[in-house]
């Protein structure tokens, strides 16, 4: 395995129209390293992690994901998003398949695998999320939980070397959330590279191995959690950590 | 108020409405007709439907000819999706000049007369071209209904939500596999109401062909009519042919769609 960085953003910028929503941000994520994005809404997480699989272009700066620089068209895009795994706010599942087909179409149709190893690899996953029993069902027969967990799933079957999560509890009831948190840290504790754009602390403190503060644009503070948590850099961190920690 | 309208909405009295409200109409077309002193010949109206002789069923003109009606209208809509479908695309694809060409063409066909099409088809470009009766009907047709087409496509595939093909980009497919896996088999449940109710458009329309006397449903009515002088008669019957034809289609269409619906 290869040691250099999974993803080196350097001073990488994005403009909507007259809207800076990144400006000259710089991240590097290492093979095996989770990396926890925290920020209030409309700071740019989601813009950032986009841009990490492609689904956004940034316009300014340097952006290499798995030893391939990402530009506009770039070609080798496709094959790019086979390494990179995202997991969505709203779980975006196929609802026109049943759960074991939104497994097995990205393996099927995109890695041409047989139908007969798509199945096997996608019953590997289902039962990874804990959820072997729901293979025939539509997405709309399961619960929230449940199609994020299919979610995590469809993503891990394309077997990539970086999962990229986008408030993936953020849609979720309260008493749901447990259930994909727990999956995550399970891959977590796999050795996967994750990035997880998130608020919920307290998977952040178990998880993280940095946790990342972004602001208008901007990344403001990157600290190990310990630090982060208690006694953080900035006052726009301190600020934050109060309003959603509740104190 | 409401209890009327509940009580209009019952089936037995929709069915005694409806019932009645076609009784006098057809009462009233025939107390005027016997007031021009109209000599009714409906007897001799089946011979052109169908006759049965030793040979057996034989059709009659008006089932040849809505025979070649279904023929023309079915050539034209598999033509006019065609089209419909490229217009859609050019106008979803990002490229300005694909964009461009698909509004003038829009434009065009939506301020020309259907008539003034035909006869542009059938007398200029017919020539031109080679175009005979049957080709410039279809022709016409075709690009008459593809206007309307292309804009149920357009609306089909932009009624799937755009987390749709994030998802799809996200594992890796291009927008061709992501297009044909997964946008389509979600938006033909949006297109096919408007869809049918076009195929019905289609074969009404058809009818203006027998100006260039394409030898079709009405073209033969008019033509047994003006043989016959039955008038009424004919014109009732190639109006119950449209009418039979139309409704068969789209109730076939809502059991179609009904399965779409649960498999
Ligand atoms: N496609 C877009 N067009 C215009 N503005 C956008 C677009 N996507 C995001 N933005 C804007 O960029 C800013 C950052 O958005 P986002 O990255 O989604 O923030 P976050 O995920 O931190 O809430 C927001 O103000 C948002 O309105
Ligand atoms: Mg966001």
């Amino acid at each position: 395995m290869t040691q250099q960085p999974v993803i080196i953003a350097q001073d990488i910028s994005k403009r909507f129209n007259d809207f800076q929503a990144l400006d000259r941000v710089s991240l590097t994520v290492d093979p095996g390293e989770r990396v926890v994005i925290c920020g209030p809404s409309g700071s740019g997480k989601s813009t950032l992690i986009r841009c990490f699989n492609g689904l956004e272009t940034h316009d300014d700066g340097k952006l290499t994901v798995d030893g391939r620089e990402m530009s506009e068209g770039s070609p080798h895009i496709r094959q790019l998003r086979q390494d990179v795994g995202m997991v969505f706010q709203q779980f975006n599942l196929f609802p026109h398949l049943t759960v074991l087909e939104n497994l097995m179409i990205g393996p099927r149709k995109v890695r041409g695998l047989s139908r007969h190893k798509a199945e096997e690899l996608a019953r590997t996953y289902l039962d990874r999320v804990h959820i072997p029993e729901q293979a025939d069902k539509k997405p709309e027969q399961l619960s929230g939980g449940q199609q994020q967990r299919v979610a995590i799933a469809r993503a891990l079957c394309m077997e990539p070397r970086v999962m990229l999560f986008d408030e993936p509890t953020s849609a979720l009831d309260p008493e749901m959330i447990g259930e994909v948190l727990d999956v995550m840290v399970d891959l977590a504790q796999s050795g996967m590279t994750m990035v997880v754009v998130t608020h919920e602390m307290g998977f952040a403190r178990k998880v993280a191995d940095r946790m990342v503060f972004m602001e208008a644009g901007r990344i403001v503070e990157i600290a190990p959690p310990e630090k982060f948590f208690s006694n953080p850099e900035t006052r726009r961190a301190q600020r934050f950590l109060n309003q959603i920690l509740g104190h | 108020m409401i209890r009327l309208r509940r009580i209009l909405n019952l089936r037995v009295v929709a069915i005694a409405l409806y019932l009645a409200i076609m009784a006098t109409i057809i009462w009233a077309s025939w107390a005027g007709a016997q007031r021009m002193g109209y000599n009714w010949q409906w007897y001799r109206v089946p011979q052109y439907l169908y006759t049965l002789s030793d040979d057996g069923f034989q059709p009659g003109e008006l089932l040849i000819g809505l025979w070649a009606s279904v023929k023309l209208s079915t050539a034209a809509f598999a033509l006019a999706v065609v089209l419909g479908g490229a217009i859609a695309m050019l106008r979803l694809s990002g490229l300005i000049v694909g964009r461009g060409l698909a509004a003038v063409y829009l434009e065009l066909i939506r301020n020309i007369p259907l008539l003034v099409l035909l006869y542009l088809f059938y007398y200029v470009l017919g020539p031109i071209f080679g175009l005979d009766r049957w080709g410039a009907a279809i022709i016409t047709l075709a690009i008459f209904h593809s206007a309307l087409i292309s804009e149920i496509f357009r609306a089909g595939i932009n009624s799937v939500a755009p987390g749709q093909w994030e998802a799809a980009a996200a594992i890796g497919m291009s927008r061709g596999q992501a297009f044909r896996h997964i946008i389509i088999p979600q938006s033909v449940r949006f297109m096919l109401p408007p869809l049918t109710g076009e195929v019905v458009h289609l074969i009404k329309s058809s009818a203006i062909v027998s100006v260039i006397a394409v030898a079709e449903l009405t073209t033969v009515g008019r033509n047994i009519i003006s043989d016959t002088y039955m008038s009424f008669e004919i014109w009732f019957t190639v109006a119950a042919v449209y009418l039979v034809l139309t409704l068969l289609l789209s109730f076939g269409v809502s059991v179609l769609e009904r399965r779409f619906k649960t498999g």
